[in-house]
């Protein structure tokens, strides 16, 4: 393999770059949804409910999948001081995704869909994503380097990329009527994919921001020590076993629900190492904040412990059935997609693009102002979906048969308190990804005019 | 310390469990194979042709801007079904559905309302916090 250079980087650069565009064009389509909740039947006839999810929840689901690519390859080939193996199968797999998911977006415009969640796409639009990933998979091993004495990170992709393969092909398991034709095994086997495949994202991305850690903290200790490679398991453990929680009120095997539920406790030693480290994390974080990028690593240590408390008190059973079914589920979801895996998202991009031609720095200001408004802000909207779930569960429980409807209006002080809050959360997260875009679009602009200028004097 | 062994037969270990696990869930599914109809597994393509998961819920899973579907069909009965699916509601858009599409989703509805209660005031809590039904 050839020493790394920046040779091929603008590959991987184009990742990030189209996966930052979606999180605007995603921005937009959860602002119109919640837009929908406040103006029942807005735009019900051309873009109702049906089409403004999916292109949502889609489009962010593109967001952090292609990031988390993206920062995953740039932090391979720093750490194997390698190019990866080959940049023309990583352009070939960008090329069907980028087609991919521009045809899964007029899918949706045009209101065809596969209808299963997450993935509300036609089914075989699956397939260009199923064999671009078998590429990458191909791609990282052949550049790893082999497991002998890695630090925790590199385990950590490749426990990501492994596992979002098998999960995704398992989550098509219903195209065979042995798995669809009935809806307790149907909704069995799609959420334990689902389960382990959000867990094995959370795999690509975390693996990254320990990486991304070492390198502020210059110390590399860490990412090989005992501790790390303890929650490592622990997470895999969990990735694998504690899916059951998703359907604890689905009529399924009792078995799968008793594994989950004790599998998911295990979440307790996080929560608690994260008590115990405290204090160090708060003086490592007084200590870094100047640096940009540690400031986002910072907001979803906060992030990650707001979310792992309202993820185990809803493994408890007989709390989730309060939960399930209401707006807590959402806030769980978007608290951790946001809270989580965007901020450590864009922690990484801006380290990555901090080599470009214009230093992030540049615009610290706007960034930082950006990330204050998203912070606020996405408290009150993580707190008044959990208000308006609360609301819900009570109605679910009540022995009142009060109609759905006239709940939902009760609920609008909460939905309103929801849409404002996610109005200013993408505003303040374009003010931190325009600047990020812009410093991409302009450098490249200037690399394509300076290669012209040696042309024509060539 | 962990060594590179360690690390390589725990995570044998844990992948192992995981591939059993997940082959003796495939081989032995929690409900034993019931036939379904062909109206009702045609509803069920159907229900996600048109998406219908966007707004409602099946056992609590989908989006949240409808209600929960699972119990429907035995709730308020195919009539009142068949008569929201022809005209839609102020929210619900009226999807241009067919006498037998109509059909469908009911048969699949019902499908779905025989498979169990997902009405949560039906379970009760232990006090090791499972719940039963
Ligand atoms: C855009 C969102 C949306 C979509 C898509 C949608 N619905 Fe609805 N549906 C609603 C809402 C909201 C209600 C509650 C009535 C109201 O407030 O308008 C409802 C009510 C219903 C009801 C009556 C429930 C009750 O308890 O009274 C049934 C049955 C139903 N929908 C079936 C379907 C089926 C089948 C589909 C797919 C073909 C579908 N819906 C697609 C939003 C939607
Ligand atoms: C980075 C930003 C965001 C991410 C990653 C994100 C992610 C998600 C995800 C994963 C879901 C599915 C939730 C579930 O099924 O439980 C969802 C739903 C939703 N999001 Fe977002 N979201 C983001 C920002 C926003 C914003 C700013 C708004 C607008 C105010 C918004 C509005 C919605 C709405 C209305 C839903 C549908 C809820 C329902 O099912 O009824 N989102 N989002």
């Amino acid at each position: 393999m050839e020493p790394y250079t920046n040779k091929g980087k603008s590959i991987i650069d184009l990742y990030i770059l189209t996966a930052l565009c979606l999180l605007i064009f995603g921005l937009l389509w959860g602002i119109t949804g919640s837009l929908q909740y406040i103006f029942p039947g807005l735009m019900r006839d051309r873009f109702s409910f049906q089409k403004v999810r999916p292109l949502h929840v889609s489009s962010v689901v593109f967001w952090i999948i292609l990031a988390g690519l993206g920062s995953m390859l740039t932090y391979l080939q720093q750490h194997t001081k390698r190019v990866i193996y080959s940049y023309r199968l990583l352009l070939l797999q960008y090329c069907i995704f980028l087609l991919t998911v521009v045809s899964i977006i007029i899918s949706y415009f045009l209101g065809r869909f596969g209808g299963r969640e997450y993935w509300e796409h036609p089914p075989y639009l699956a397939l260009p994503i199923f064999f671009g990933w078998i590429f990458l998979l191909f791609n990282f091993v052949k550049s790893f380097g082999g497991f002998k004495n890695q630090p925790v990170y590199v385990w950590m992709w490749l426990t990501g990329i492994v596992f979002f393969l098998f999960t995704y092909l398992e989550s098509y398991l219903w195209l065979l009527p042995y798995f669809r034709n009935n809806i307790i095994n149907d909704m069995t086997v799609q959420w334990k994919s689902y389960g382990s495949m959000v867990g094995s994202w959370n795999m690509l991305i975390y693996g990254s921001s320990i990486f991304l850690m070492d390198k502020i903290t210059n110390n590399k200790d860490i990412s090989y020590s005992k501790i790390a490679f303890v929650l490592y398991f622990t997470g895999l453990f969990n990735l694998m076993f504690n899916w059951g929680h998703h359907i604890y009120t689905l009529p399924t095997a009792p078995y799968i629900k008793h594994i989950s539920y004790t599998v998911s406790m295990t979440e307790l030693f996080l929560i608690g190492r994260i008590i115990f480290n405290w204090r160090n994390t708060v003086s490592t974080a007084k200590r870094n904040f100047n640096i940009l990028s540690f400031r986002f690593l910072a907001a979803a240590d906060f992030w990650v412990f707001l979310t792992l408390l309202l993820a185990v008190l809803m493994s408890i059973p007989g709390i989730n059935l309060y939960t399930h079914g209401t707006h807590i589920t959402v806030a769980h979801t978007m608290g951790a997609t946001i809270g989580i895996n965007t901020f450590l998202l864009l922690a990484i991009v801006i380290d990555v693009f901090n080599d470009s031609c214009i230093r992030v720095e540049k615009y610290k200001a706007i960034i930082i102002r950006g990330y204050w408004i998203v912070n606020i802000s996405l408290l009150v909207f993580w707190l008044s979906l959990i208000g308006a779930g609360l609301e819900k569960s009570m109605w679910q429980m009540s022995k009142l048969q009060i109609s759905y409807s006239i709940m939902m209006q009760n609920l609008s002080p909460y939905f309103i308190a929801f849409f404002i809050s996610g109005f200013f959360l993408a505003i303040g997260l374009f003010m931190v990804v325009y600047p990020l875009i812009r410093i991409k679009f302009v450098c490249k602009l200037k690399q394509t005019k300076s290669s012209y200028y040696v042309f024509q004097s060539n | 310390m962990f060594s590179d062994r360690n690390k390589y037969v725990l995570a044998m270990f844990l992948v192992g469990g995981f591939i059993i696990y997940t082959f003796q869930l495939y081989n032995s599914l929690p409900v034993k194979q019931i036939a379904v109809s062909q109206a009702a597994d045609d509803g069920k393509i159907l229900w996600q042709k048109k998406n219908c998961i966007s707004c409602h819920q099946i056992y609590g899973l989908g989006g949240y801007l409808g209600p929960d579907l699972t119990n429907v069909y035995s709730k308020k009965g195919a009539v009142y079904i068949s008569a929201i699916l022809r005209g839609g509601t102020n929210i619900m858009p009226n999807m241009d559905l067919t006498d037998s599409e109509i059909e469908e989703l009911l048969a699949y509805l019902k499908d779905v309302d025989q498979s169990g209660k997902a009405d949560p005031r039906t379970f009760t809590i232990n006090t090791n916090g499972t719940i039963h039904q």
